[in-house]
């Protein structure tokens, strides 16, 4: 209380606290390091040391010929790996110059939004965990589950998903995965409302989360913030809406906004885009068209097993393909999609090589961090916690 | 209501700075111009200002490294997006890899900090006027600069594995 008394008086305090938070932080959800200057609960200034799993990626990749280089985007943000297989794929696609069907669109649309909402589930249940309530965490979790379930189904991976070839999907979907698809948007909603119900209206949490960590458009922009964190802010920026890539512009949602920037309006932010994206995947469900479900690139695209055993050509270029020797223009290009945290954008320079000359990561959450300091000051230690599992920061997409 | 197209910024930067930009071509639609490393804080600032541009938000920084071309060995690309138009711009600065230095683009934008520190730690770029150039995701001991081309991806040493077969 004296204390208190005292930062009103604005006197000149001299003994602050150093407070290491992290790298192995069981508060932090990731390999993050702050140290925090303290004084009492307040945090008065912030050092943020990030690289603890730094990859050397965008080296790498410039090592790598281009279908190996989805495995490394997998693991950038590991909730929502499809969407950054997906945009890569598309950087090459466009480098290319290949015209994808529209199945094809549709399929990765899919498979995109599905990834979103577990990407958005892990967080805002996350931020239910931090609050200290823990059933909603457990309540949404299965969902994730089924969620990877359907990828499973898809290409057989759940996590780092490696979904999808340049060109297309790797094979259609399954009655199986058709199935799955169907039964997880008839029941995931009801659950869903049910977590709505626990932690949207709650006075508690809100009362816990309005306020904390907050952040004004204008400083939002000048931070480069991109996706939920900027909408919640207010400024209505979607990738998908401004430049739409795989077909969004054939779907009709909406851009949930937030107005105060905050740790309550991201969380609901990231609840209503939950639901945007059930919407945009009973659309393309329904509309999805027939034909085939990649491309035309025998350069890129693996062709079936059955036709690499008989046939000549398919041999040849499936030995191209795997040893990666197929000629891609000179050129330039940035292909920007909209991730789990923000845009997500590729910025590959080719020379003609079968490697990338240059490869660069966008990563929404590297830029979007470099805020944190200035979000957390003057607040409390346990709002500092709550603000960074409300960015969503992951680890892997800090670090490359 | 101009108007707003790759050709109308270029005219409009080229009336303004003439002779600094180098270069301009539209690789895949994105305008993309070569500026000298001396005017990008002029040019940032009046992309920034333009009342019917509003650029004012950096997408992305990043270094990139031409071994073979004397005298422009490092280069620094911005990408910066006007979100009332949706026109993005992309601006390249080379310089020679003896002291490579640019000014930074921190007085503008804060989101350059990090993207700054990133290109300095792996291209060797000073960016001059930068609140806290320092290594950000290498370990701060390390005394090279490993995005650069001369740097092979493994230990050079190694015996115990043969990459030739595989064109590397």
């Amino acid at each position: 209380m004296i204390e208190s008394l005292a930062l009103n008086n604005k006197s000149e305090k001299t003994d602050y606290n150093i407070l290491n938070l992290g790298p192995t932080h069981p508060a932090t959800h990731g390999v993050f390091q702050n140290i925090l200057k303290m004084d009492g609960e307040i945090i008065h200034e912030t050092t943020s040391t990030i690289g603890y799993i730094h990859r050397a990626f965008e080296k790498i990749a410039e090592h790598k010929p281009f279908y190996q280089i989805t495995t490394l985007t997998d693991r950038l943000n590991y909730c929502s790996s499809p969407i950054n297989n997906m945009g890569w794929h598309m950087t090459v696609e466009k480098l290319l110059g290949v015209e994808t069907p529209k199945r094809v669109d549709y399929m990765r649309v899919i498979i995109m939004e599905f990834a979103r909402i577990a990407d958005h589930l892990v967080c805002n249940s996350i931020i239910g965990a931090d609050t200290g309530a823990l059933t909603g965490f457990t309540y949404v979790f299965q969902w994730r589950e089924k969620i990877y379930d359907i990828f499973e189904e898809v290409c057989g991976a759940r996590l780092t998903t490696n979904i999808g070839r340049i060109g297309g999907m790797e094979r259609d979907f399954s009655p199986a995965c058709m199935k799955k698809m169907h039964d997880f948007l008839n029941d995931f909603p009801k659950y869903f409302d049910e977590f709505t119900m626990l932690l949207e209206r709650n006075r508690i949490f809100m009362e816990r989360n309005i306020g904390v960590g907050p952040i004004s458009a204008e400083r939002a922009l000048n931070y480069g913030f991109t996706g939920p964190n900027l909408r919640a802010a207010g400024v209505d920026y979607d990738v998908r809406v401004m430049n739409p890539y795989s077909s969004y512009q054939d779907f009709d949602f909406m851009i949930p906004l937030g107005t105060q920037g905050d740790t309550y309006d991201r969380f609901v932010v990231r609840q209503h885009e939950i639901r945007e994206s059930l919407k945009i995947i009973k659309q393309a469900l329904n509309n999805i068209p027939e034909g085939k479900f990649f491309a035309d690139v025998p350069d890129f695209f693996l062709p079936p097993k059955e036709e690499v055993y008989n046939n000549m050509e398919a041999l040849i270029f499936h030995f191209k393909i795997v040893m990666g020797e197929a000629t891609v223009p000179v050129g330039e290009v940035y292909h920007s999609v909209e991730g789990g945290n923000g845009e997500l954008g590729f910025y590959m320079v080719s020379d003609g090589g079968r490697t990338p000359y240059r490869l660069h990561f966008r990563r929404p959450c590297f830029i979007s961090y470099q805020a944190y300091p200035e979000m957390i000051k003057g607040s409390m230690l346990s709002d500092a916690i709550l603000t960074m599992s409300s960015m969503n920061v992951i680890a892997g997409e800090l670090d490359a | 209501m101009v108007q707003i197209d790759n050709q109308y910024i270029l005219t409009e930067l080229q009336d303004k700075f003439g002779e600094r930009i180098y270069n301009s071509y539209e690789p895949y639609g994105l305008l993309t111009i070569e500026l000298d490393k001396n005017s990008i804080k002029e040019v940032l600032q009046f992309l920034y200002d333009h009342k019917e541009l509003q650029m004012q938000f950096l997408t992305d920084v990043c270094g990139i490294h031409y071994p073979q071309v004397f005298g422009k060995e490092l280069g620094v690309v911005y990408h910066v997006h006007s979100l009332i138009n949706n026109v993005r711009i992309r601006i390249k600065c080379f310089m020679p890899i003896e002291n490579p230095s640019i000014d930074s683009a921190t007085f503008l934008f804060s989101s350059a900090n990090w993207q700054e520190r990133e290109t300095f730690d792996f291209y060797g770029i000073n960016f001059i006027g930068h609140p806290n150039l320092k290594r950000i995701l290498n370990a701060d001991e390390m005394d090279y600069f490993p995005m650069r081309k001369e740097y092979p991806l493994e230990d050079g040493t190694r015996t115990d594995k043969d990459d030739s077969y595989f064109g590397r």
